[in-house]
């Protein structure tokens, strides 16, 4: 059994202009201590598919409108709301992008982290706030500055502290949206360092949610690449980075990137733009961009075609013959 | 002969209720036509304040500002209005940049109708629909507004905007860090084409290194408001010399999964530029600190031709 097995899974906004169509048909394994790189452009659906994990997707405008997501074998959609916030914060937990709005500027430190470990297990005031210093240490701050207010930290280490949060009641699963795109470099690569580290100390499974190929081939051990509400390739960090066949779109997205190690006079653009969520093309939503495209692509959305094991193609060039 | 831009000993600082910030601390450098300066650095090393502080955006605190043989630092504001035919800027974010209730033939048109250059109405039409063909921009926009385009157009009405007084000398501050990567790709090469087509010179800021690489003749790392670095073209992904620019390029994450590489790791964060302590800036993170770098502030050295560095052990570090 997957930790977790998300199958058919879309979500639309429905809003008073019309049907943004985010998440389309999504599926998604993820196996014990595994991390997931969901790699997209602004608006590929990427944090909807978060939201829908966590069941945070707002509503309205959100709706799930099919599909199922088994957590541990259970589906958290048809779970009681009950239910829902004993597994949030608990066994499953979240990091948001932004490290500076994600944090109560009125509480200190030591509250937000208490808080959060209170509402999950049965600890005592003066055993939640020792508990509370543990974590703090564990992401590299020191224990004395527990009482201070966000505002006092640095922007690193206030990731550190959203960190420390999530991690508090030793999820199963950890969601990271975008860690480490608000920060520096430098301390970026202080903040990677330390999440692989503490992921294969506390053999924490996770999805890693961003933009940034380099920071994907830095942690991750499977790879999907969304594109306009789909997975459009998915397989392991060897199949996306060193496979043969690739998805056009993949191509695109690292031919668009300048590279340190390679020279080159022009970048090669994907041309175009991604498509209206709110009017997807009929057939292929890249086929606007492809240059490979023909008639079949206009009218007919591909499937996903397994090209090698475990490494899926959803692109009509990938069809079998016949 | 003289070059486009010099710049001499320049420095910004700004009062505080704690003390000056130095935010832009003796940094030279010079900019020929159709080239190209990368300043890369993190955030709050004075990279932004650098390129105000050369348009006069900024008064500077001490030091010269020479463009095209002409020392203009700190001139009258009609006399920087004049320069602003010849030097102009690109912004960072596209979305804050632009005046929302201004359509986009409005916005390009601004400077146009500022420094009357045109004359009647119809010349400005003309004028906006040649720019917006310069930056790939479809005329159907010419009276949308910027709500209903998306990063990339946007930051293509800024372009236009900058060039609609034919400058030679563009400041660009991180315009393709709000851009996602196919689409900051696209603006890339548009701003390569522009150069050669209009013998542009520009002032990349950005911190993204793999950017300035791709797109620089000439690259300056900053640090706290110091040049630590400073060298010809690829010369500094070939042998980099300074402790702070070899720890910032091993960070970066590569994408590709055959490198072993070591990465350096840098200990804490930036330090405050208020009231700095005397000593190189960079010394309290540094993995090759000496007492003697926390004494005296390193001089910016050429240590191998046309490639400078400001750190005292820089011999010794890279057994030169």
């Amino acid at each position: 059994m997957s930790l977790l097995d998300i199958k058919n899974l879309t979500i639309h906004y429905e809003t008073d202009a019309g049907c943004v169509e985010a998440v389309n048909d999504v599926n998604l394994k993820l196996e014990k201590g595994e991390t997931l790189g969901l790699v997209g452009e602004t608006g590929a659906g990427k944090t909807t598919i978060a939201l829908g994990i966590m069941r945070l997707v707002p509503d309205p405008p959100g709706v799930i409108k099919n599909g199922e997501i088994f957590f541990e074998g259970k589906d958290l959609r048809t779970l009681r709301e009950k239910d829902m916030r004993k597994i949030r914060g608990g066994r499953i937990s979240m990091i948001f992008q932004d490290p500076m709005t994600s944090l109560n500027p009125v509480k200190t430190v030591e509250e937000q982290i208490t808080e959060v470990i209170r509402l999950h297990q049965k600890l005592s005031k003066a055993e939640a706030e020792r508990k509370a210093c543990e974590m703090l240490e564990l992401v590299g701050i020191n224990a004395e500055r527990i009482t201070d207010y966000p505002h006092q930290f640095s922007g690193g280490m206030k990731q550190r502290v959203v960190i420390a949060i999530a991690l508090a009641c030793n999820p199963e699963l950890l969601i990271a949206d975008e860690p480490t795109t608000a920060l520096d470099v430098t301390i970026q690569a202080q903040v990677i360092e330390m999440m692989i580290k503490l992921k294969n100390d506390l053999q924490t499974s996770m999805i890693l949610i961003t933009h940034d190929l380099g920071v994907v081939a830095e942690m991750c051990d499977k790879v999907g690449i969304m594109y306009a509400g789909e997975i459009v390739e998915y397989g392991t960090l060897e199949d996306i980075f060193d496979g043969e066949q690739h998805h056009p779109y993949t191509v695109g997205l690292f031919g668009a990137i300048p590279n340190l190690d390679v020279e080159t006079d022009r970048l090669t653009p994907i041309e175009g733009l991604m498509p209206d969520p709110m009017n997807l093309p009929e057939g292929c939503n890249f086929c606007p961009r492809c240059k490979y495209a023909d008639e079949h692509c206009k009218t007919a959305n591909p499937v996903s075609h397994e090209v090698g094991e475990g490494h899926f193609i959803k692109c009509h060039r990938f069809a079998k013959e016949g | 002969m003289s070059h486009l831009l010099e710049v001499k000993n320049l420095k910004k600082y700004f009062k505080t209720a704690n003390g000056a910030l130095h935010a832009v601390d003796d940094v030279t450098f010079t900019l020929d036509e159709n080239e190209t300066l990368g300043v890369v650095g993190e955030s709050g090393c004075g990279k932004s304040t650098l390129g105000r502080t050369v348009l006069g955006l900024h008064d500077a605190t001490e030091g010269e500002i020479w463009f095209d043989g002409e020392n203009i630092t700190n001139v009258s504001k009609a006399k920087f209005h004049e320069l602003r035919k010849e030097m102009q800027i690109i912004f960072q974010d596209p979305y804050a940049s632009l005046n929302p209730r201004m359509t986009v033939g409005d916005t390009i048109a601004e400077p146009l109708q500022i420094y009357g250059m045109f004359t009647e109405g119809n010349d400005r039409d003309v004028r906006v629909k040649e720019l917006m063909d310069l930056v790939g921009l479809d005329q159907r926009f010419i009276n949308s507004y910027p709500h209903e385009l998306d990063g990339g157009r946007r930051q293509r009405i800024g372009i236009a905007r900058a060039l609609a007084l034919e400058p030679r000398f563009i400041v660009c501050d991180e315009p393709v860090s709000a851009l996602d990567v196919s689409i900051q790709a696209q603006i890339l090469n548009l701003m390569q084409d522009l150069q050669e087509k209009q013998n542009l010179s520009y002032l990349f800021i950005t911190h993204n290194l793999s950017v300035v690489k791709h797109i620089s003749d000439k690259i300056m790392v900053m640090y706290l408001g110091q040049m630590v670095e400073l060298s010809d073209g690829k010369e500094l992904f070939v042998s980099t010399l300074h402790p702070y620019t070899k720890a910032l390029l091993s960070a970066i994450p590569r994408a590709s999964i055959h490198q072993n590489r070591q990465r350096i790791i840098l200990k804490g964060e930036l330090t405050s530029p208020i009231n700095p302590k005397p000593g190189c800036r960079f010394a309290p993170r540094c993995n090759y600190a000496t007492p003697a770098c926390f004494e005296k502030n390193p001089a910016l050295e050429e240590v191998l031709p046309n490639h400078f560095v400001a750190c005292h052990n820089v011999k010794e570090i890279n057994g030169l």
